[in-house]
Formats: C-alpha cells, structure tokens, sequence
C-alpha cells in the first residue's frame, strides 16, 4: 500500500514538470510564432551595398560560389569601352585574354550595331569575384552586379557569405521577391 | 576609332567618373537593328510548399520512429529509418534546416523583433522536443541525420568511463549557452558554422569542413555517436524533455529477468543498473551531502554568471561591430591599409567611427547581460548534474537511462523475453 502511494506521488510530480515543459516549449513557441509572417526567407546581395571586395568568391559554402554576377541590360549602356570588360588602360579593345577584367573570362562581349556592344555572363565560368563588378560600377553604369543565384544556392540557416561581408550587404529576403536586380530594383534610401 | 582617340577618351572617361555621382553615366542607346535586349534570369528558390512538405516528412519520420521503438520494438525498422533520414535530410536536403541549428533561429526570433522565423525553421525545433516529452528521443533514433550517420558508422564501440562522460556532457550545455547568446546578440550561427557532418553532405564544401566531419566519423567507430553525446547543444534539451517524457522505449516487453545480456548491448552506455538489494538505507551522510550539494546550487549559478558576464570583452569580439570598432581605436594606422576590407568598407559606407564605437558598446552591453544568463544557466547544469550523483534512487531493473538513451534499440534485440 505504502509503496503504492510513494510511486503515485512520483508520477505525480513527473506530469507536473512535464505539463509545464509542454507549456514552457509552447510558449517559446508561441512568441516566436507571433514574430513570424508565414513567408519563408532566402538571401540575397543588395547591389547598392555590396562594395565588391571579393569575399563572395571565397566564403561561399560551395565551390565555386553560389553568388555570380548578373547583367541588369536595362541600366547598361551598351559601351565598347566597358569598364567591367576590360582592364583599366587596356592596350586594344579586343577579346584578348590579357584585356580583360575577369580572371575567368565569363564575360561575352557581343557586337550589336556600331558602336554598341552587349555584354553576357557566362554563369559556369563565373565565380562571383566581383572584379567586373567593380570596373563597371567604377567606370560605367552599375549594370555588372552580384546576385546569389537560388538554383546554386543551399540556402544555409546563416549564409557564411553574410557573416563576413563588411559591407552587410546580404540580408535575408522574402522567398517570393528572391533577386534585387538593378533596374526594376531601387535603392531603398530609409532616410 | 584610332587607339590615340580611344586612349583620350578612356582619359576623359576617368575624369567623368570623378564628378559622377549619378548612377547611369551612359544612356541606354536607341537601338536601330531591332536587337531585343534579353533581361537577367532568375532562377527560383525551393518553394514554400517544398519547404512545408519537409516538415511533414520530418513528422512521419518521426512518427515512424515513435512507432518503431516503441510499439513494434524493431531495431531494424529504426535502421532503415536512419538510412532514409541519412539520404533525405542528410544528402538530399543537404543537412540544412535541421533542428540543432533551429535553436539559434529560435533565439534570434526571440530576441530581434526585426527577425521572422519561418514556419519551417520553428517546426523543425519545436516537433522533436514535444515528440521527446511523450516518447523519448525518438528524434535521434531515427530523424536526426546527424545521429543517422554517426549511428550508421558504430564498428566498435568501447565503454567509457562514467566520470567522463559525466564531465564531458558539460561541454554541450556550453556550446547550447554560447550558441544562444551569439544568436541571439545578431553575432553569428555557431552551430551552422561548426557543424561537422554538412561538409559531407554537401560534397562541394570547403576541405577543412569536411575534414572535420571525417574526423569525426573516424572518432565515431569506437567512441560511438562523439557529437551526439559530448557536443550537440539540441542533444541537451532533447534529454531534459525525454527525462521527464510519458513513455519510453523499455528494454524488455515484459519483466526484467535480471540476465544481463542487454548490458553490453548499448554502444552508448545508457543502461541503467538495478541497484543493489542488500544496500543500507540511505544514513545520515547521506542526507547531509544532499542538502550541501542543493546549498551549492545558487553558488554554482552566481559563480557560473560572474565569469560569463565578466569575459564579455572576449566574446564579443566575435561580433563584426565590436571587432572592428577594437581595430580601428587600437590600430588607426590601418585606416589607410587599401587590403584590409573591413576598415576600408567601413571607410566607405559613410559610418563614423563614433557610431560605430556606440554600436559596439551596445552590442558589448548584450552580452554583458546575455553572459549572465548564459554563465548562470551553466552553473546551474552543472549543479544539478552533481546533486544527480549523489541522489540515490531505487532501481529494480535494467533500464535505459531516459536522459542519454537515443532510443536506437539496439538493446530490444538482446533481450531474450519475448512478450
Ligand atoms: S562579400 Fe559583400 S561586399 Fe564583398 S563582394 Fe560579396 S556582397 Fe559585395
Ligand atoms: S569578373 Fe568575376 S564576377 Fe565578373 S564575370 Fe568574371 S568571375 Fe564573374
Ligand atoms: S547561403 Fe550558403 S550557398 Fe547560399 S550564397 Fe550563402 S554561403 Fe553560399
Ligand atoms: S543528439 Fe543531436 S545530433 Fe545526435 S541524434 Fe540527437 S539531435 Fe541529432
């Protein structure tokens, strides 16, 4: 009998803690719920921060990078003397490998009419070094800019990109406005 | 167009950039062979219902497992389990989002009102902690795919002894406080950062990741499950919950028939032993060394928060703000460093060194604060554990140990009464 008794205060007291554990996970639960909108978040660079220093090509979980330049055509101005083509005082104005920016040579200079030129990525060469980047941001229109592009990326829960950009440049973004590409994206001026 | 002019140009060009604020330098030409301009591609991200159905194939793994372990009692269903688990969430999904890291967005969330967590992310932390509550950790026998791949690897496991296993489980109660505190301070996700087995996921990642992780699984052959047991910081809040948990995974369908031959069985060392019939009861000493060991309690907690708030200076050196503002009053000389990146990205966004210097200090006030919890929360653990050493408690039987034991089953084999 009196054993009975010591079990059933023993049981008593492990659904004690356990309803409040049910009700302490609940609620953290709860809070962080209240502090959710449903959508679900993805990174991305803002062009207008990222000050091209290099890191996406190197901090990138994977390898070669998730994060690739992208060509926003509608603000480009379609030079023959592309800034993020060719290497600043560069001898000819050709495709020759010594003239160009890109250690990879990702960028396809195409001509379109005199003295137009378009200007393509080539996503498997590029590894998001951001050199044309900063030639064409230096020098031209801003067009050439970097983007973590979603097919390559993980995803990861703290992008290794962002923990080490010094311009905090990449943020999270909600998954259905995945890309902040120039053009149909302004900078947001919060003053 | 002759290179001299192309030359003067490029000079003129240079000159332009100076004055230029304005962001298109160059209009967009007017077009006169009807080239259609292309537009950028976008390729999407995994779409949000992809992203529910993880949840709820985390909760039918779950489930199964639940089922597996406790009902059916076979070890072999929570193996194929672990096999799933490893290719799904492990090589499939890449190891990411699992619920050990969910902890940290969970603390962010909490923290940072700026922050949303998904509705993925909260699922994953949340489901296996009340799963846990009711049925053990039915979580790490069969939908962790961490667990899965140290657990597939175990060739032979040797004992350890108990001191260090029990000094050992401190480190994660540690690393379950530091993770929490630089979450939640906006410093960095620790436990992604340092998470061993995502490099082996994922293949592509960088060496020394996934040299890690072969490190571990080496350590793992005979030391079976080494994150599991002396590092993961969800492995912490999985054992208080499965301590207190409704049911549990029990060695033997019926009666225990004191034969022994489970012990061996636990590559874990999670079974308990029946306590010794012909003990004493419990005298004197005993009871004086109880209420010491509660007494010391409060000290574990306040000694536990002083040395944690007391080495804020270092902790927060972690936090981008901190280490730069550090840099720049200690090193002004690197301000004209052209290589270093940080100070010169700070340089140029416009920030001056005054905010930064006040951002720092709030940031360092965090964690002045954090590190009381996060010490005390410590001391507190540790507390506890040496009270549990001394408590006596009356064991009939061979048990798992509810707080350690990961529900694998492997003990269910080896028990030879059968209904
Ligand atoms: S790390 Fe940041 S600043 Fe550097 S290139 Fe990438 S986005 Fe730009
Ligand atoms: S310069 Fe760098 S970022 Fe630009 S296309 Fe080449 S590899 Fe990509
Ligand atoms: S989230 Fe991961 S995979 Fe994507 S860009 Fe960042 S580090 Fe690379
Ligand atoms: S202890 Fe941690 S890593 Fe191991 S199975 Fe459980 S949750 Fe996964």
């Amino acid at each position: 009998m009196k054993k009975n008794k010591r079990f059933n205060r023993r049981d008593f007291i492990q659904s004690s803690i356990r309803a409040s554990l049910v009700v302490s996970v609940g609620g953290i639960g709860g809070l962080a719920l209240k502090n959710s909108t449903g959508r679900d978040w993805v990174w991305q660079i803002d062009p207008f921060e990222c000050n091209q220093c290099g890191r996406c090509a190197t901090e990138c979980v994977r390898n070669p990078s998730a994060v690739k330049c992208v060509h926003a055509y509608d603000i480009c101005g379609y030079c023959d003397l592309c800034g993020g083509y060719f290497i600043p005082g560069a001898v000819k104005l050709d495709t020759g490998a010594e003239n160009q920016l890109c250690p990879t040579a990702a960028l396809i200079r195409k001509f379109i009419e005199e003295p137009y030129f378009e200007y393509e990525i080539d996503e498997d060469l590029c590894i998001g070094c951001a050199k044309c980047v900063k030639g064409c941001t230096s020098f031209g229109n801003g067009s050439l800019h970097l983007q973590i592009r979603h097919d390559l990326c993980r995803n990861c829960n703290e992008c290794s990109i962002a923990r080490v950009c010094p311009s905090k440049a990449i943020k999270r973004v909600p998954s259905d406005t995945p890309y902040m590409i120039k053009g149909s994206f302004t900078k947001t001026t919060d003053t | 167009m002759s290179k001299r002019v192309k030359i003067v140009l490029f000079g003129i060009l240079i000159i332009l950039v100076q004055v230029a604020a304005a962001q298109q330098r160059f209009p967009k030409p007017e077009f006169e062979t009807g080239y259609v301009q292309p537009s950028p591609t976008t390729p999407e991200p995994r779409g949000l219902a992809v992203e529910y159905m993880d949840v709820l194939v985390l909760l039918a793994v779950l489930s199964l497992a639940t089922w597996f372990a406790l009902r059916s009692r076979s070890r072999r269903g929570i193996l194929w389990l672990s096999v799933f688990t490893l290719i799904y969430f492990g090589f499939y999904r890449k190891g990411c989002i699992c619920s050990i890291g969910a902890i940290q967005n969970v603390a962010l969330s909490l923290s940072d009102a700026a922050y949303n967590i998904s509705i993925t992310a909260l699922a994953f932390f949340l489901l296996p902690l009340l799963y846990a509550l009711f049925f053990g950790r039915t979580f790490c026998a069969g939908a962790c795919p961490l667990g899965a791949i140290q657990d597939l690897l175990i060739i032979h496991p040797i004992s350890l002894p108990p001191w260090l296993r029990k000094s050992a489980g401190i480190i994660p109660v540690v690393y379950l406080g530091l993770a929490i505190l630089f979450a939640a301070t906006g410093t960095e996700f620790i436990i992604c950062r340092y998470d061993p087995f995502v490099g082996i996921f994922r293949l592509d990642a960088p060496y020394h990741m996934v040299v890690l992780g072969v490190a571990f699984l080496l350590l793992g052959m005979f030391v079976s499950r080494p994150y599991c047991r002396f590092f993961c910081p969800y492995g912490v809040l999985l054992n208080w919950m499965s301590r207190f948990s409704k049911w549990h995974l029990s060695i033997t369908p019926s009666d225990c028939i004191k034969c022994k031959l489970c012990t061996s069985s636990c590559p874990f060392d999670a079974i308990d032993h029946p306590t010794e019939e012909s003990a004493p009861p419990p005298g004197r000493t005993y009871y004086r060394r109880f209420i010491l060991y509660s007494l010391l309690i409060p000290v574990w907690v306040l000694v536990g928060g002083f040395i944690a708030s007391k080495s804020y200076t270092y902790l927060s050196r972690a936090h981008q703000d901190v280490y730069l503002s550090e840099l720049l009053i200690h090193h002004p000389e690197l301000v004209n460093d052209p290589d270093n990146l940080d100070i010169q990205a700070f340089l140029s966004s416009g920030k001056t060194l005054d905010t930064l210097v006040e951002d720092a200090r709030v940031v360092q006030q965090k964690f002045r604060t954090g590190g009381w919890f996060m010490g005390g929360f410590i001391g507190l653990v540790i507390g506890i554990t040496l009270l549990n050493q001394v408590v006596f408690r009356k064991r009939k039987d061979y048990q798992p140990n509810r707080g350690d034991c990961f529900s694998c089953g492997r003990c269910m084999d080896y028990c030879p009464v059968k209904n």
